[in-house]
């Protein structure tokens, strides 16, 4: 498995075509059927777009650096002519006729789409097992979920089924499976990626980001995705910055907030300490930092998401997208058979709470007051992070989660704590891999930055995976 | 005795050429379902961005009906669940509307408060079959103001003349239709009734879309005498959302109490807090035009025209362009009123017909066209023949009249009358003789007075110049 940036170099000097490059991915796609990773492949179309990146190649035009490099997309985001199901039921035919933004752009710079990856329905949980269709397993070990909701892509990346994906996270969804699946992924700040063609699940959450290999391959996605977007209102006018390939990190102050670490296995908390210990050898200043509102994130982050889920969700009602119920006698009747046969129980518990919260007589109770302490979590956040330059913290308070564990849904919710409280915010957030746990699970380490550093974060965490190299090293019984 | 309240809720369409958060057209009456993208009609992963021609017209609007313009409002998502509603939401406004605070002043003094003017999203439409129902989103996106009244029409009649001037207003103004035939202006009415005298107001129920302004009249004289039947027999009155029939002129339960609305509004993530400048208000409010009712006081103050003529005149733009253009040209309002208002209105009969009255034709025609009665020129039977014709033909005053001449007057008859016009002008022919070219307009006036103007200028020009020339 190699870089982009080598990828993109083989390419360029004709050593590997493109056809033969997607190939590869394909027959590995082929292979490891078992784990689940694709909810759909497009074989033809990938082929097709190899064969004219070829050409695009042999007059010496590439499109870009990514050019004739194949992808994988979360099946969430929505790509013309292609299947988009979210994983449910609801969409399970669902053929879109415009392309995302970010394909767009990624199809624009020559990309292959290889197909698009399994994922949590709608996004809606933690560990890619609420699909509708079949679980992802983890690379790393089968006995393992990928994470979620953006499992599909993650497994994808780590097992060599795509050379890097798309995600979507609106509490974690890119960068728990990235650190279970142990490959990087960027959460950009809130705006920095338009969402348009992302299926919404919590519209002030959402935020799409490229998962890799490794960090340094997230330096040459991020600036491919990221601008201005006229069609979506919270897209933000800020160019890229350039990424550069950092010697030490001397000056640079990283804040450990405490309340992040609680709670977190033990093998977790090591493998970040470790981290620490790596990150002031190359010369940061670590410094002890605190966010009481941070204990409050998860509750405030599950009314903001269910409440805008229940909204999002609203409009599937059996006219339009594809799946209808049969054996109805009245237009409601049609919706209530149509939505009870369609979505899964975590979408049915999401929509049912989010009802809840903004209901006559509950909304001050819980919205309202959740915005209230999003506003505070956000002011608290600002105000740290003038203080330090970024915030190092486990991605996950766990390194893994085993298939049937039998987790109550609120168990599961509370793996998100680490997560959440970087969408609230809408800070840029990323997972790098940072070791192992005792059972040899990968560990990943979050780096939070100020508000549209996005670059800060990838620079700081390519030279942390230089000096590690855990990036390319497997965990566990060593699969690949 | 009892005392009937209500107020009214009138959406508004509109007149921006792309709809609300979409490009798409908002043109009415186009194939269903041709004018629709990913955003209106809902698609997965679509998101709204805002009109900003929907936001000057809006402010506009408000400005006109006296209201006040929060610099900072609020996009909200209202939920609920309809076929002609694609995203299970309608974008609307609630806590922080655009306008609030305005107000209407009626003929007999009686003033309507605003309580706010709010932007939304319209939904598609249902098209029934005879075998099943199908939904044409064409108009799913088209951008709605909705003006809120308080409580404040005691009248079926003051409820009408507010509508017509809101009407007037917006479409003065150029930012809203305002047809009740294509459903462009539709009024839900809150109807309640309490004993003479009484403090509180009585439960209401409310009566929604209305489609025009007889069913809006005939929806509060009905629940009225249907609430006050209630009462003097010692029923209550519930408070309920109820359908009116224009039909059978009855009203009817709409929806049952289980559904009690809860419409779980939010603030809509998509879109950002709409904001407007103050100074961008100001520009808005210099481009407002005089408004119908003040252009009404003027030409019953000014002009000297009658109160009920006025007021048919200003209640459409362009022929009270028409007619003051006319007036001005002729310097005779009074008589350019009179003719505007008998002949002008008997061609252009409907509220729609006199909506669209042409741009094209000029109010100066009619002017010089009287001016030309004035004179003697033309006889007053001329002149009206003249006034049809300019009218449905869109021609001009010469136009007219020189084929009115070319029916009235033969060849022979011409030359006589400008044989005639020569020997009575000798200084004229003098003049024309010494050099004077224009000396020749004065011959062909006189031809002209003694044909009352029937006779076409240019040929007798023609006509006395041969004259003349043969001499």
């Amino acid at each position: 498995m190699k870089k982009l940036s080598e990828l993109s170099a083989l390419l360029r000097g004709r050593e590997i075509s493109s056809v033969e490059l997607t190939r590869a991915y394909l027959d590995a796609i082929g292979e490891k059927k078992e784990l689940g990773a694709y909810l759909t492949v497009t074989a033809e179309s990938a082929l097709e777009a190899a064969r004219a990146a070829d050409a695009r190649y042999a007059k010496g035009e590439p499109l870009s650096a990514i050019d004739g490099i194949p992808c994988v997309l979360k099946d969430n985001i929505v790509t013309a002519g292609v299947k988009t199901s979210c994983a449910s039921r609801m969409l399970e035919n669902y053929v879109p006729f415009y392309d995302a933004f970010v394909w767009e752009r990624l199809r624009g710079a020559g990309a292959v789409l290889l197909g698009k990856g399994n994922m949590d329905e709608f996004a809606m949980g933690s560990t890619t097992e609420s699909s509708a269709f079949f679980p992802t397993r983890n690379p790393v070990n089968p006995d393992y979920v990928p994470g979620g909701s953006s499992g599909g892509v993650a497994a994808a990346v780590a097992a060599g089924l795509a050379a890097f994906g798309l995600g979507s996270d609106t509490g974690g969804s890119i960068r728990q499976p990235a650190s279970f699946c142990g490959v990087s992924g960027l959460k950009p700040s809130y705006g920095r990626v338009s969402r348009y063609g992302l299926v919404a699940y919590g519209s002030s959450l959402d935020q799409i980001g490229p998962m890799s290999r490794c960090a340094e391959d997230l330096a040459l996605l991020f600036p491919l995705l990221c601008g201005r977007d006229e069609r979506d209102m919270t897209s933000l006018e800020l160019p890229p910055r350039a990424v550069p390939a950092l010697e030490d990190l001397k000056g640079l102050r990283v804040g450990v907030p405490e309340e992040l670490y609680n709670n977190c296995e033990e093998g977790v908390t090591e493998a970040v300490r470790r981290a620490l210990d790596t990150l002031r050898a190359l010369g940061a200043e670590t410094v002890e930092v605190r966010i009481p509102l941070l204990d409050y994130s998860l509750p405030a982050y599950y009314i903001i998401a269910c409440a805008e889920a229940a909204s999002n969700l609203n409009r599937y009602d059996g006219i339009r997208y594809g799946a209808c119920a049969e054996g109805y006698h009245s237009f409601a009747q049609m919706v209530t058979k149509t939505r009870s046969e369609n979505f899964g129980s975590e979408v049915k518990r999401r929509i049912m709470l989010g009802n809840y919260v903004l209901s006559a007589g509950y909304f001050d109770a819980y919205y309202r007051k959740a915005q209230q302490l999003r506003a505070a979590l956000r002011q608290e956040f600002s105000r740290v992070l003038t203080e330090v330059d970024l915030l190092v913290s486990p991605v996950s308070p766990v390194a893994g989660l085993r298939f049937g564990a039998q987790m109550k849904p609120v168990e599961v919710y509370q793996t998100d704590i680490c997560t959440v409280p970087v969408n609230l915010t809408g800070l840029p957030a990323l997972s790098v891999p940072c070791g192992f746990d005792g059972k040899g699970l990968p560990v990943g380490m979050q780096l939070i930055g100020r508000h549209c550093r996005d670059e800060e974060l990838i620079a700081a965490a390519s030279l942390f995976e230089r000096a590690t190299n855990y990036a390319w090293v497997r965990g566990g019984e060593d699969r690949v | 005795m009892y005392k009937l309240t209500v107020g009214l809720e009138t959406h508004c369409e509109l007149a921006t050429q792309t709809k609300i958060f979409c490009a798409c057209p908002t043109k009415f009456g186009a194939e269903p379902n041709s004018q629709c993208c990913p955003v209106c009609t809902g698609q997965p992963g679509s998101l709204p961005v805002l009109n900003a021609a929907v936001v000057d017209y809006a402010v506009k609007a408000g400005l006109a009906l006296g209201c006040e313009i929060n610099l900072r409002s609020v996009m909200e998502r209202k939920h609920y669940i309809y076929p002609d509603l694609a995203k299970g939401y309608q974008i609307s406004q609630y806590e922080l509307p655009l306008c609030h605070d305005g107000h209407v002043t009626l003929s007999n003094g009686h003033t309507i408060r605003i309580n706010r003017i709010h932007i939304e999203e319209d939904a598609g439409k249902l098209v029934h079959n005879w075998y099943d129902t199908q939904i044409d989103y064409n108009r799913a996106g088209v951008p709605l103001i909705e003006i809120v009244t308080e409580p404040d029409f005691h009248s079926a009649e003051d409820a009408v003349e507010y509508l017509e001037i809101v009407q007037m207003t917006l479409r003065s103004l150029g930012v809203a239709r305002c047809r009740t035939r294509e459903g462009s202006i539709r009024c839900d009415v809150n109807v309640s009734v309490a004993p003479e005298g009484s403090d509180e107001l009585g439960t209401r129920t409310e009566l929604k879309n209305l489609n025009s302004f007889s069913a809006v009249a005939d929806a509060i004289r009905y629940e009225y005498s249907r609430q006050k039947a209630l009462l003097e027999h010692g029923g209550r009155v519930v408070q309920e959302t109820l359908g009116f029939d224009e039909g059978s002129g009855r009203s009817f339960p709409q929806r049952d109490k289980e559904d009690a609305d809860d419409y779980r509004y939010f603030p809509e993530p998509d879109i950002l807090p709409v904001c407007v400048t103050s100074e961008r208000v100001e520009e808005l409010r210099a481009q407002i035009p005089e408004l119908p009712q003040a252009r009404k006081r003027r030409f019953v103050e000014q002009l000297g025209l009658p109160e009920a003529e006025a007021a048919q005149l200003v209640r459409h733009r362009r022929i009270a362009d028409y007619f003051e253009r006319a007036g001005e040209t002729a310097g005779d309002y009074a008589h350019a009123e009179r003719f505007v208002t008998a002949q002008l209105f008997q061609l252009f009969r409907t509220d729609d017909e006199r909506e669209d009255f042409p741009e094209t034709l000029r109010g100066e025609e009619l002017g010089r066209l009287l001016r030309l009665l004035d004179e003697g020129k033309i006889n007053s039977t001329v002149a009206k023949h003249a006034f049809a014709r300019m009218l449905s033909e869109g021609c001009t005053v010469e136009q007219v009249l020189s084929a009115e001449d070319a029916a009235g007057l033969d060849g022979g008859e011409l030359e006589a009358l400008c044989r005639k016009a020569v020997d009575d002008s000798p200084r004229a022919v003098a003049d024309y003789r010494a050099g004077k070219e224009k000396a020749l307009q004065a011959i062909v006036g006189a031809v002209m007075r003694a044909t009352h103007g029937r006779a076409d200028a240019s040929a007798a020009l023609a006509a006395i110049r041969k004259i003349l020339d043969e001499e």
